[in-house]
């Protein structure tokens, strides 16, 4: 068995040896008011008790002030407006999306941090920051406790959100 | 009053991308042994090692310093691992000349690296959490939307990124140890890339390399026995903030600007631009030059594009950066920032050979990681503080 012989000289570089790694998520108190609300369609933020802002996920404490954010939760709109964006025509094996696609920053009505997401149902080269949008749900019987009940984002017949009004947000 | 502290000795590998013949412990000692000899040492002088490396989820290699420290001679000596993601590099080397300037070790090694080629970044930046949808593709995806920003409030020409990614590679070819060498580089060829991340090109980012960097330190007694020039440390800074929260500065974040006033004040700078040599600069996408630039007070807000574009940042300009190549042209992610910091001390040694800039007394060496939220910086000389 020449061929064998002539493997076996040659030295060994590399091995693919694939890792798993499978967890459970403590979601706390906070975390899990957020789900159970997107579960009935709902997006609750909470205020940070220093600067008032509200936090939209909230995951219990303020990450600038370091203090708990665990007062009443405010409901914010499922629109908003885009605050920076890239289009998107690398692949990743864990981000499920089709090649090119919009990644973007939206600000929702009434929240003051930006959520990641994705936009759709849109031109590319129509995509701007500034642009108003809103939120497409899966149809409500599809509904879990998962932010995945929002499939992306489509722009809305709405003028442009003036630049003043969110460069504080990139 | 903290030890006079001295770079005695440089070692880096070859980097490309992929170094298929070393392990990873065979890639830091590669590095290790080379700062040995040109500190003219042996491990039996070396006190103390300091490893770092960027996440551990890249190579899927949990912990590696425990694997790693008998390869760096770091066997019965205390050994310290240091992680702040991509600015790691930075702040590992911060942590070891720490420990000479403190006077608790007179002679420290430190080694930084990544192996690219058994890792996948990509995957390992891409990670899916309960509370948000996942959309960032690897570290492109995360900063392409940051440099939009910077764009858009700052008026920079569209095509700053392209003479950024041009004026890297054309330095990398002055440095034989870089990995891309791109011999036919030009504006054209960068402009018409693959858009990648928009408005990041593909000749926009920084390639994919195996590479350990490491250096030796020594306080003032001991650096005055050291065969080479020594690079005496003026001043160390690290700043860190949390990735998110409302009003953040994501383009332009506190800690940056923070760091940048710090490391001078410590340093005695009263004007960067001016006192300031040469820099290497954490760049592993084009348009964090310009905005660096602005990030380490080298340039009004809103400016630093300004200084790419009168040519003030190339070899031979008023504030040459990254002469060695810069992060454009060589990424072991875990041992880049450390090249910075290593680079910058090569150029006030006079060692930098081909890439060296002509009477460089003073140096910057700087990094960023995580989500533009980890800055390392350091300021060091030909001449003592």
């Amino acid at each position: 068995m020449s061929e064998q012989e002539s493997d076996a000289n040659e030295p060994v570089e590399m091995l693919r040896m694939p890792v798993e790694l499978d967890y459970t998520y403590s979601a706390g108190t906070s975390a899990s008011r957020f789900l159970r609300a997107f579960a009935e369609g709902k997006l609750l933020g909470q205020r940070c008790p220093v600067d008032g802002k509200v936090y939209i996920p909230t995951r219990g404490s303020c990450p600038q002030h370091g203090v708990p954010i665990d007062g009443e939760p405010v409901e914010v709109a499922d629109k908003g407006t885009l605050v920076t964006y890239s289009i998107v025509r690398v692949p990743s094996e864990n981000i499920p999306l089709e090649l090119p696609y919009v990644a973007i920053q939206v600000v929702l009505d009434g929240a003051d941090t930006a959520m990641h997401h994705v936009l759709s149902e849109c031109e590319l080269e129509d995509v701007h920051m500034g642009m108003r949008l809103q939120a497409k749900w899966k149809p409500r019987e599809e509904w879990e406790t998962s932010v995945g009940n929002i499939l992306y984002f489509i722009p809305i017949d709405e003028p442009d959100a003036p630049y003043d009004s969110y460069k504080e947000h990139i | 009053m903290a030890e006079l502290t001295g770079v005695v000795g440089i070692g880096q590998t070859k980097y490309a991308a992929k170094r298929a013949e070393l392990s990873m412990p065979g890639l830091l000692r590669e590095a290790a042994l080379r700062a040995l000899e040109d500190a003219g040492l042996t491990w039996n002088d070396i006190d103390a090692v300091v490893i770092g490396k960027a996440p551990d989820m890249f190579e899927g290699v949990m912990m590696p310093e425990l694997f790693l420290n008998d390869a760096v001679g770091g066997a019965y000596k205390p050994m310290l691992r240091v992680h702040t993601a991509g600015s790691v590099g930075g702040s590992t080397a911060v942590v070891a000349a720490s420990l000479v300037q403190s006077g608790v070790h007179d002679r420290v090694l430190t080694v930084a690296y990544e192996k690219q080629s058994e890792s996948n970044a990509t995957w390992a930046l891409s990670i899916s959490m309960p509370f948000s949808v996942a959309t960032i593709a690897g570290a492109g995806g995360y900063f392409a939307p940051l440099v939009r920003g910077y764009i858009r409030r700052s008026g920079a020409p569209d095509d700053t990124g392209i003479r950024v990614a041009v004026k890297d590679r054309e330095h990398a070819l002055k440095n034989p140890l870089a990995h891309l060498q791109l011999e036919d580089i030009s504006f054209e060829m960068v402009a018409n890339s693959p858009m990648l991340w928009d408005p990041i090109r593909y000749l926009e980012t920084c390639p994919s390399s195996d590479g350990a960097c490491a250096m030796i330190f020594a306080n003032e007694e001991l650096a005055r026995q050291a065969p080479n020039p020594v690079a005496w440390v003026h001043a160390t800074e690290m700043r860190s903030e949390p990735t998110m929260f409302s009003g953040r500065d994501q383009v332009m974040p506190q800690a940056t600007l923070d760091n940048a006033a710090s490391l001078y004040k410590k340093a005695g700078i009263q004007n960067p631009r001016e006192e300031i040599d040469c820099a290497e600069i954490y760049v592993p996408f084009s348009w964090f030059e310009p905005m660096w630039m602005e990030g380490m007070l080298f340039a009004p807000t809103n400016e630093g594009w300004k200084m790419t574009y009168e040519g003030a940042t190339k070899l031979g300009g008023e504030l040459p950066v990254n002469c060695s190549g810069g992060v454009l042209s060589s990424n072991p992610i875990g041992a880049s920032g450390m090249i910075r910091f290593a680079e910058s001390a090569l150029q006030v040694r006079g060692m930098a050979g081909e890439h060296q800039v002509d009477g460089a007394k003073k140096a910057l060496g700087h990094a960023y990681g995580g989500g533009s939220q980890y800055f390392s910086t350091w300021i060091v000389s030909s001449e003592k503080p």
